[in-house]
């Protein structure tokens, strides 16, 4: 309860989902081998922890940004061209660190002041203009960012794949260093989430719950609201950095389609619609929805496109082609935002509730 | 105390001239700073072309906003959508638009926009009705349903057209400058700042001098009094909406043309543009928008020409320098 913030998924079916996922997911290393498997775990623990953040914002003041991205590829590039430019060593890890924090949340402070005193739709076209100019500026600046290449880079001798850490004829596992950089993802994704759930349940979170019912009234009582919803979208980035960091540490790259592209911040609304606004542990149902669908059904969808043009169908075969999976994620957006607005959360949590609410009405 | 006459025209409201010297000043330092005037005209005509197409899509958005409060994040899609239908007439009449006959060019090109005005209006309705009908009033649900829809329309242009680059050529009597002394100035740039003045004279005369555009400005001050008065102001915003969709086709046709091809992510690209435009003009107004527009193609422009890297983030900077003047825009619309 104490690690929770008081606030559980109060619902029992959640409760059993979000237990079977957390724990599917600790023990994906041991219960299923192969690498896709394991690159699909880390980048669920990944998103989680970045849908989580922007969860803090969407969710919990109402204010939609799109340059949450932004922020993800901030901490990518400031890890990577850290261990890119002084060498794989943990003074590099930390100088990635040391300067993309700050600078995320610098970056956010100047946008948050600078938008979030007029209306609340001025931030969220203000933040595509930044993040879009932004993604220009990375893709431009190749001497440091590699431009549209990215940086790959080397990882610190403890974390490479090829350190073995503890031998196979021990447990009939081989833990390496990549196992361990699985578990470093797991663990600072799940810190952070409970650090969001920290901030949501404390009188800040419920001050920025009031800003999103009603800003004049929050701020008729005596909040500044300005400087409730920029300390928010600070905080959110920082954590949207610290993923970003984690992500880049375990594709040993960044490079803008993985960190910056548009596409990422629509995976991201997704991932807080499906899952529930406003609730955090949505983001984990959400990320692990999303990304399992994009990872598996991706393949079904190449299959069901051939199918369609070996049976001559018109039209079919270009919807259904795997590069067009956006379209369907769009519609499933679409329809999730028109008819489930609470998400999965939201859902099981009031299946019950909901009737109740609509018979009074 | 001066005394009024019934016969005296009602005193004029104040006019603030402020943001309309804004582009003249800013043309003006230019000279000394570009160098030479030739250039200086070249690159003046090629922001002021620039700045009409770009009006012409964004013209759509502010008004929506002004009129109903719906912040349509898929605005770009229709600009899209209306440089993908004039390909289709493009490609049949491949051989009229390279004829070298202005007459013959014009008709091809104009049942071509028209086409893709009415598609894109068409859309418009449909957008209309199932998108933004049932989130009116929420901000947060409109902007995710209309970036839903944003990427729907843009998935369903790649799944029909393919991802490649569609190429559009001008046609053959557009191409080429006039040679005025050495100042070059393209020819398709002189239409498209004709149909952009036309356009933007057209949507100011409709404002100020007919009863729907009384209406419509009566609704941007305050909408429940329009609707007290009797006046059906959903059918009205429809009204505006489809037009406002149509104006981005137009705007889609021109801007293709202008880039000689066409391809579903200049639905994105553009998307950010017309935000920034519409923000500096201030949300909701039309001369403002106007204003915007000049000012971003300017920048875009002699920033372009005198500091190439600049040109990456000059929006940007522009925005952040307006806004810091006026944080509402260039005219901020009063009810809100």
């Amino acid at each position: 309860m104490m690690l929770l913030s008081g606030d559980p998924p109060r619902s029992r079916v959640l409760t059993l989902i979000l237990v079977v996922i957390i724990l599917a997911l600790a023990a994906t290393p041991f219960l299923f081998p192969g690498a896709k498997a394991l690159n699909v775990a880390a980048k669920i623990c990944v998103f989680a922890a970045l849908v989580a953040s922007y969860d803090l914002l969407l969710g919990y003041t109402g204010t939609v940004s799109f340059a949450h991205t932004m922020f993800y590829g901030i901490g990518s590039y400031a890890i990577a061209i850290a261990l890119y430019g002084i060498g794989p060593n943990w003074a590099a890890v930390a100088t990635g660190i040391v300067v993309g924090l700050p600078l995320a949340a610098l970056l956010a402070l100047a946008i948050g002041l600078f938008s979030l005193r007029v209306a609340a739709i001025f931030f969220a076209m203000i933040t595509l203009a930044v993040a879009s100019a932004f993604q220009v500026l990375a893709s431009q600046l190749s001497w440091l960012t590699g431009g549209e290449d990215g940086r790959s880079f080397q990882l610190p001798e403890l974390l490479r794949p090829g350190t073995v850490l503890i031998s196979k004829n021990l447990f009939g596992f081989e833990v390496n260093g990549r196992i361990l950089t699985f578990y470093l993802v797991f663990a600072i994704s799940a810190l952070m989430i409970l650090a969001l759930l920290r901030v949501v349940n404390s009188p800040f979170g419920r001050v920025l719950q009031a800003i999103r019912e009603n800003r004049f009234r929050a701020e008729a009582l005596g909040f500044r609201t300005v400087f409730h919803l920029t300390y928010a979208n600070c905080l959110a980035a920082l954590v949207a950095a610290s993923a970003g960091i984690l992500n880049a540490l375990w594709l040993r790259y960044a490079g803008p389609d993985t960190s910056l592209s548009f596409s990422i911040m629509l995976d991201i609304l997704l991932m807080v619609v499906i899952g529930g606004m406003g609730t955090i542990y949505g983001a984990i149902i959400g990320a692990t929805i999303f990304i399992l669908a994009q990872n598996y059904l991706q393949s079904l969808m190449g299959v069901a496109s051939k199918a369609a043009g070996e049976a001559g169908l018109p039209l079919l075969p270009g919807l259904l082609h795997p590069d067009r999976w956006l379209l369907w994620l769009g519609l499933l957006f679409i329809a999730s935002v028109y008819f489930f607005p609470t998400g999965v959360v939201g859902r099981l949590r009031n299946g019950r509730g909901e009737k109740n609410a609509g018979a009074s009405h | 105390m001066t005394d009024l006459a019934a016969s005296d025209p009602l005193p004029k409201p104040k006019r603030d001239l402020a943001p309309i010297l804004l582009p003249i000043a800013l043309a003006l330092i230019m000279i000394p700073l570009v160098g030479s005037p030739s250039t200086w005209l070249t690159l003046t005509a090629a922001s002021l072309a620039m700045g009409m197409m770009i009006f012409i899509m964004a013209s759509g958005l502010t008004l929506v906003f002004g009129l109903m409060d719906v912040l349509n994040f898929g605005h770009g899609a229709f600009i899209a959508v209306g440089a993908y239908v004039a390909t289709l007439v493009f490609a049949p009449f491949a051989a009229s638009v390279q004829a070298d006959s202005l007459w013959v060019n014009l008709a091809v090109l104009a049942p071509a926009a028209l086409l893709s005005m009415a598609v894109s209006g068409a859309l418009g309705l449909v957008v209309e009705r199932v998108l933004i009908l049932p989130v009116y009033g929420q901000h947060l649900k409109q902007i995710l349903m209309t970036t839903g829809g944003l990427i729907v329309a843009e998935q369903t242009l790649y799944a029909l057209w393919g991802p490649q680059i569609i190429p559009m050529p001008l046609p053959a009597s557009l191409r080429g400058s006039f040679i005025l002394g050495d100042v070059a100035i393209a020819k398709y740039r002189v239409l498209a700042m004709l149909i952009g003045l036309a356009v933007f004279i057209a949507i100011q005369l409709v404002l100020n001098r007919t009863k729907l555009g009384l209406l419509i400005r009566a609704g941007v001050e305050n909408r429940e009094m329009v609707e007290a008065l009797g006046y059906r102001i959903r059918r009205l915003f429809l009204g505006v909406f489809m037009t406002g969709s149509a104006l981005a086709g137009l705007g889609g046709v021109m801007w293709a043309l202008y880039r000689e091809q066409v391809h579903a992510s200049m639905s994105d690209e553009l998307t950010v543009l017309i935000f920034v435009v519409v923000i500096i003009g201030g949300l909701g107004s039309i001369g403002g928008c106007f204003i915007g527009a000049l000012l971003v193609a300017m920048v875009a422009n002699y920033g372009g020409f005198l500091v190439p890297k600049l040109a990456l983030v000059s929006n940007i900077l522009l925005m952040v320098a307006v806004l810091m003047w006026r944080p509402r825009g260039l005219y901020a619309v009063t009810s809100r």
